[in-house]
């Protein structure tokens, strides 16, 4: 099962970011193998659509379940359609890392 | 340029899509628009019998907006039924809130799809958990 963490860098220690749609990075965490991948994410400066297009990306990219800070109503309504799980966090200080470790515990 | 509105929460979309009045000789000429967020206002006002200020909370909106809203509402179903003309249900500025659950234990919100069977929090495995606007 694979989730997705929003990330303000590119690696486990980087601080999580709470936007869904303009967050720096995506750490895609497989439970299974407990690897980390992160990928950029291209949309962090487009005026508009943001959430839209990082929902799509999270859907193609097969992933169960997301971890972000808040999501917009468009974000929300299309995760909500291909079943996947929001999460939302509301810690200030919290890194990729903790997350992950909360997750395996 | 106005200042945008804040979406309305709707817990569920009216499951028909409009009304139409039967025995009357003219055709379908006009109709009214009903939004989800005054048909919301009708159910959460008159069905559920809350009041406004219970009401305009749970769907996330100032008791004056919602006044406002639940006035069109009745203004608009007046119309209809004094017209004899059809309601037509439209989406409006609404914000279809699915079921969203908080977490006791670690205060974390999520949502639960049906492809999960599990009820329990995603990140602290707490079975600890409850509803959010029922």
């Amino acid at each position: 099962m694979k989730t997705v963490i929003t990330s303000s860098g590119e690696n486990n220690l980087a601080q999580f970011d709470k936007r869904f749609g303009r967050a720096a990075w995506f750490c895609v965490f497989d439970e299974e193998t407990k690897e980390t991948i992160f990928i950029k994410n291209t949309n962090t400066n487009s005026s508009n659509g943001a959430g839209t297009k990082a929902a799509e990306q999270i859907v193609s990219m097969n992933v169960q379940k997301v971890i972000s800070g808040d999501f917009g109503p468009k974000a929300k309504d299309l995760l909500d359609k291909f079943n996947v799980q929001m999460v939302i966090i509301q810690d200030n200080d919290v890194t990729v890392q903790g997350i992950i470790e909360k997750l395996t515990t | 340029m106005s200042r945008p509105k804040t979406l309305r929460k709707v817990v569920a979309p009216p499951n028909f899509k409009g009304y139409k009045p039967y025995g009357t000789h003219a055709g379908t000429r006009d109709s009214v628009e009903l939004l989800y967020e005054e048909y919301e206002a009708i159910k959460l006002a008159d069905y559920d019998l809350m009041n406004h200020l219970e009401a305009s909370k749970l769907m996330g909106i100032s008791r004056p907006t919602f006044a406002r809203i639940y006035e069109t509402a009745r203004r608009k179903i007046a119309k209809a039924f004094v017209e004899a003309i059809e309601i037509k249900t439209v989406y409006g500025d609404a914000l279809l809130d699915k079921h969203w659950y908080v977490c006791d234990d670690c205060q974390t919100r999520f949502t639960i799809p049906k492809t999960i069977e599990e009820h329990q929090c995603p990140l602290c495995k707490s079975e600890q958990i409850e509803l959010l606007n029922t």
